[in-house]
């Protein structure tokens, strides 16, 4: 049984918790709307983007002449696994969903026979996937000091990107990153970046125009597609600010009131005992001036 | 009937200009190019220049894409910048650099051919 002064302490060190999750759980929310909207604002680009790759694609009578970047390099050993991860924690699931599921696609990947190679961008992600795949692991990234991430940020991870993949250190490249639902579901998901991927069934108008291309296809191809491979890159950070802003919400926001609940709890059994020792002492004094 | 077709200029980060217009001066990569409505469906890129859709509206660009199509005028550039709100010193800074980018013998001449244009059109916007 603990004492007074013990429950005492307890109960105001879980309301200072309390306190600090209450905080983290305001400012996540104020950022929150800040990431919602870059990562509102920055889709259109991406959507039209793969818009005019595919209507280009679409156009292209041979694909002999086609860029790599596009249709591959005809190889598929070494796959380059791109995990985009948070730079700090306490936003509950958010790092280990993303994680959890680059860990499966790793697994698969090794067990397929392939060669693997990881880069991870934001510290989070690093700590956790580097104890059991840090051989793997070729370089990594974190933009902690960064307020903002902006698309110069993604353009120097999709330049390095395309560096090595002209330098064929892979065949094929995948991106990893939580997509940003609402504030409450946050999917990890994973996206082919390379070769480029476009999605059938993505919200494409099917266009039938006949283009004028200046100077031709493969030499907007080849200024397009790199690009494409940075803006890819840069929508799943958005998407992933967003999603560790809302992750982090939610969490704090159990947080907050699991500390009122332990507060409550921890209040009856002060209460409790308080009366106990009280009662205690009284039965004491009665039961001696009976006895005189 | 009216003269007049959308246009979108988008950057990564937000949607820059959306308005309609009757025409559109671009900086094309293989020369400057207007864009009237009913113009046939294009698909090109920039080189840096100005976008000129009006007087009040002109707009730096260092590269992007453009889709002409059913009198949608799209431009999608990671570098564009409002003339109104560019400063100065600003372009001062970026004309330095390109100078001394250009000097330099380890570009290739397409990387050159571009930053060229980039300083004439520098000079141009401060002169």
């Amino acid at each position: 049984m603990p004492s007074l002064d013990d429950l005492k302490k307890r109960i105001k060190s879980v309301k200072s918790t309390q306190k600090i999750t209450k905080a983290m759980k305001m400012v996540a929310a104020a950022k929150l709307k800040k990431a919602q909207e870059n990562a509102e604002k920055g889709r259109p680009y991406s959507e039209k983007l793969q818009n005019i790759i595919l209507n280009l694609t679409k156009s292209m009578s041979d694909n002999t002449n086609a860029p790599k970047l596009l249709t591959g390099n005809g190889k598929d050993k070494i796959y380059l696994c791109v995990v985009i991860t948070a730079d700090r924690g306490l936003c509950g699931g958010f790092n280990s969903n993303i994680c959890k599921l680059a860990k499966s696609r790793f697994k698969n990947i090794l067990n397929e026979g392939k060669e693997l190679k990881i880069i991870t961008v934001g510290s989070k992600g690093y700590d956790q996937i580097k104890t059991e795949y840090g051989k793997y692991i070729i370089d990594k990234k974190s933009f902690k000091e960064k307020k903002q991430i902006s698309f110069n940020e993604a353009n120097e991870i999709g330049k390095k990107v395309i560096e090595l993949y002209e330098q064929e250190q892979f065949d094929k490249c995948f991106i990893f990153y939580n997509n940003f639902k609402n504030v409450i579901t946050q999917i990890p998901q994973s996206e082919q970046i390379i070769p480029t991927f476009i999605k059938k069934d993505d919200k494409i108008e099917e266009n039938v125009f006949t283009y004028e291309f200046e100077p031709d296809e493969d030499e907007i191809l080849e200024d397009l597609l790199p690009k494409n491979v940075s803006v890819q890159i840069l929508k799943a950070f958005l998407e992933n600010a967003a999603s560790e802003q809302g992750s982090r919400m939610t969490a704090m926001d159990n947080a907050t009131r699991n500390a009122g609940d332990l507060v409550d709890k921890l209040t009856i059994n002060y209460n409790r005992s308080r009366q106990a020792s009280i009662t205690k002492e009284l039965i004491e004094i009665i039961s001696g001036a009976e006895s005189l | 009937m009216s003269q007049e077709f959308k246009i979108e200029i988008i950057s990564p980060d937000k949607t820059v200009f959306l308005g309609s217009t009757e025409e559109v001066l671009l900086p094309c990569y293989e020369g400057q190019i207007t864009i009237l409505k009913d113009h046939i469906p294009l698909i090109t890129f920039l080189r840096p220049g100005v976008i000129k859709i009006s007087k009040n509206e002109e707009f730096y660009v260092e590269d992007g894409t453009v889709e002409f199509s059913d009198n949608n005028l799209l431009v999608l550039s990671t570098s564009v910048q409002s003339l109104k709100k560019i400063k100065s010193e600003q372009i001062n800074e970026m004309l330095k650099e390109a100078e001394k980018k250009v000097l330099s013998n380890q570009i290739s001449d397409k990387q050159k051919y571009i930053l060229n244009y980039k300083i004439e059109t520098l000079k141009q916007i401060n002169g």
